[in-house]
């Protein structure tokens, strides 16, 4: 299947927060594709701009402040972002009425994608689910509105799905709050696989629960991404979890993709000296370390990013060259790329 | 001598389903100098400890000897002079931190209501050079916390704990809220701190690669109890406790070889409220036996020196044997 193998493919996204006293670049010129069935971890500090692509794909992007200012998604074929560009004037009020309305358009198509074909997972699985609604129901409720069932079968497809997730159809009627942490993030999952979605897209899902719980989550999670067949976009900021659950990985940095290749590029040979320098940050298992090597500094104001090279302030190799422009995200081997003019040179590129 | 010593510590909180035993007989030593990790999951007690020590909490039952001095004991006002010999860090900056007030004001507040300080001049001065401490640039005297980022919000609650020079510090989950490369950064300060002023810690954590890179001792604590405690390498080398085997095998490798299947444990935390007498990790135990739901094991000595585990099973299951005190 060559067109049907990439199951998203976003182009040159660019996703800005505008407020009255700045515009934020959450997001720039960020393009990546995810096969069918496959799982690609993104992974980035707070701020990098992870959450922010995965509301973009949704189309729940909080707009105003989010606008996104250029780019294509497309998902299974179908481009989810408006053609039009952004009036570059305000008054241009034609321009504007065109964007508006073709906005409108892909705003109803996405209603029919979005929670049946593509699904959204939260960190936090209370503020996801609701209070006063019977989990069983929620689950239903998802089955209801994206398929042309009688409420009978509703009711009884949810039941499978609470199996499918270990959890007793027993416990259908019960509440939110009578479940644990870890219970309520697999009432979360039913309800993404719910419809069979070809994507799911999970934003930091185990970051909540503790680690024995996280252990179990994961677990189910990879066995259903098996079984079902289902892409996965896993958010997190936990390289250890890329390690046990993702087929490829990119790493983002100030909105942007730094480097990105398969798990053997990221971990055995990263490039790029933010990459490296996660890993000197994280506490070893298995070795002594008397001293972390932390990256000095800050991430950049996402207000106000430099025209060049946005790690340079805490890059350790920075040398003059890096100030003259930001670098392109260059393939350095197959499949394996980075964003850094050094780790280019060193390849002989 | 210890410097902190904890006997037989309990506090049990009133709730309407019965007694919650969040901790529940826990003992220990802390050396001077030294740091002892606290780690468990959510639930198992570790911050109520925590709070115990500095008496945060009341607690239930049990003495805490601080320096040789009975804390439990004192009343209120006894305590306040202990105050400024064992203080806390707290998870969250920008919670514990008073959105109204200025950097050099938060830092200034505790050396004000010791009256550490003779004027206004040495308050200043003083402040300043918590900062330096602390790494905080002296520019951000005059910020609010909402101004800064985490990192520099927790630096702000490290300058608070030494404002008063303590000897002894509860550092209670202090880098779980940051990312990874400001983590290093409070990590490396605290353990500079350390060698610079001789600071004795107790840390508090979940995240067992932190606890490991930190910690010379480390108490591995299951619904308000200890179930395993021992030297850092010993643990990290031959946990012994089913559960802290568990523990250790469920953390995700930054690594993609020698991958070892996590031991998967099923079900999760029972409740603390009422626990019945008998081994209280028995029902997730892939381990457990008759004798495990009849009685609660005691805290011994297997395999080698210090290294204390509360199992019924442990010498089958590891083949160590119990060193007779």
């Amino acid at each position: 299947m060559s067109s049907n193998e990439k199951l998203l493919d976003i182009k040159d996204l660019v996703v800005h927060y505008e407020t009255e006293d700045a515009v934020i670049e959450a997001v720039n010129n960020v393009s990546f594709e995810v096969k069918r069935g496959e799982i690609l971890g993104i992974v980035g500090e707070t701020g990098a701009g992870k959450t922010t692509i995965g509301l973009s794909i949704m189309g729940l992007l909080p707009k105003p402040p989010a606008n996104v200012i250029q780019g294509s998604i497309k998902f299974n074929g179908r481009e989810l972002l408006p053609k039009t560009p952004v009036p570059a004037s305000a008054v241009d009020l034609v321009a504007r009425r065109r964007r508006r309305r073709e906005e409108n358009k892909l705003k109803r198509m996405h209603r029919t994608i979005r929670g049946r074909k593509m699904t959204m997972m939260f960190q936090d699985p209370m503020t996801a689910l609701n209070p006063v609604l019977p989990v069983g129901d929620q689950i239903a409720e998802v089955i209801r509105i994206h398929e042309n069932v009688s409420p009978a079968e509703a009711v009884k497809r949810a039941c499978e799905m609470m199996e499918l997730v270990r959890i007793p159809a027993t416990r259908y009627q019960e509440y939110p709050h009578q479940f644990s942490g870890g219970m309520k993030q697999r009432v979360v999952i039913a309800i993404a696989l719910a419809c069979r979605p070809d994507l799911i897209i999970a934003d930091e899902p185990t970051t909540a629960l503790d680690v024995t719980i996280q252990a179990q989550v994961l677990r189910l999670m990879r066995e259903l991404q098996r079984k079902l067949g289902t892409a996965m976009l896993f958010i997190t900021h936990d390289l250890g979890i890329v390690a046990e659950l993702c087929d490829r990985c990119m790493v983002l940095y100030a909105g942007e993709i730094v480097e990105s290749g398969t798990l053997e590029h990221i971990f055995d040979n990263a490039s790029h000296p933010y990459t490296q320098g996660l890993f000197a940050s994280i506490p070893n298992l298995e070795e002594e370390t008397e001293r972390l090597t932390p990256i000095q500094g800050l991430m950049p104001n996402p207000a106000d990013l430099p025209s060049y090279c946005s790690f340079y302030d805490r890059c350790p190799v920075r040398t003059d060259r890096c100030k003259l422009a930001n670098p392109e995200l260059v393939e350095v081997e197959p499949g394996h790329y980075v964003r850094c003019i050094h780790a280019q040179l060193k390849k002989g590129l | 001598m210890a410097l902190v010593e904890i006997r037989n510590l309990k506090k049990y909180f009133e709730t309407p389903a019965g007694m919650l035993h969040a901790v529940d007989d826990v003992s220990l030593e802390i050396e001077k100098g030294t740091t002892i990790g606290i780690v468990g999951e959510s639930g198992c007690g570790k911050s109520t400890l925590g709070k115990c020590l500095i008496r945060m909490v009341e607690p239930t039952d049990g003495t805490i000897c601080f320096d040789g001095l009975d804390v439990t004991a004192m009343t209120e006002r006894e305590f306040r002079n202990m105050r400024t010999r064992m203080q806390m860090i707290f998870q969250d900056p920008y919670a514990s931190l008073n959105p109204r007030m200025s950097v050099s004001a938060l830092i200034a507040e505790p050396i004000k209501t010791f009256k550490l300080a003779r004027d206004k001049k040495e308050l200043e001065s003083m402040v300043l050079e918590l900062m330096d401490r602390v790494g905080l640039a002296r520019r951000l005297a005059g910020s609010y916390p909402h101004e800064l980022d985490g990192g520099r919000r927790q630096r702000i609650g490290v300058a608070r704990a030494l404002s008063l020079n303590p000897e002894f510090i509860v550092c209670d989950e202090p880098v779980s809220a940051l990312d990874v490369s400001i983590q290093a950064q409070i990590l490396n300060l605290l353990m500079d701190l350390q060698e610079e002023a001789g600071l004795t810690y107790m840390f508090i954590t979940h995240d067992m690669s932190v606890v490991k890179h930190v910690s010379d001792e480390i108490c591995v604590m299951y619904l308000g109890q200890i179930v395993e405690r021992c030297d850092t390498r010993e643990l990290f080398a031959n946990p012994l406790h089913p559960y802290a085997q568990a523990l250790l095998s469920a953390i995700p490798r930054p690594t993609i070889h020698n991958k070892k299947e996590p031991i998967i444990l099923e079900g999760e935390l029972t409740s603390p409220i009422n626990p019945v007498a008998r081994c209280r990790f028995a029902p997730r135990c892939a381990h457990a036996v008759d004798i495990c739901f009849q009685a609660e094991p005691e805290m011994a000595e297997f395999g080698s020196k210090n290294h204390f585990v509360k199992c019924h099973r442990v010498e089958e299951l590891s083949g160590v044997t119990k060193i007779a005190n």
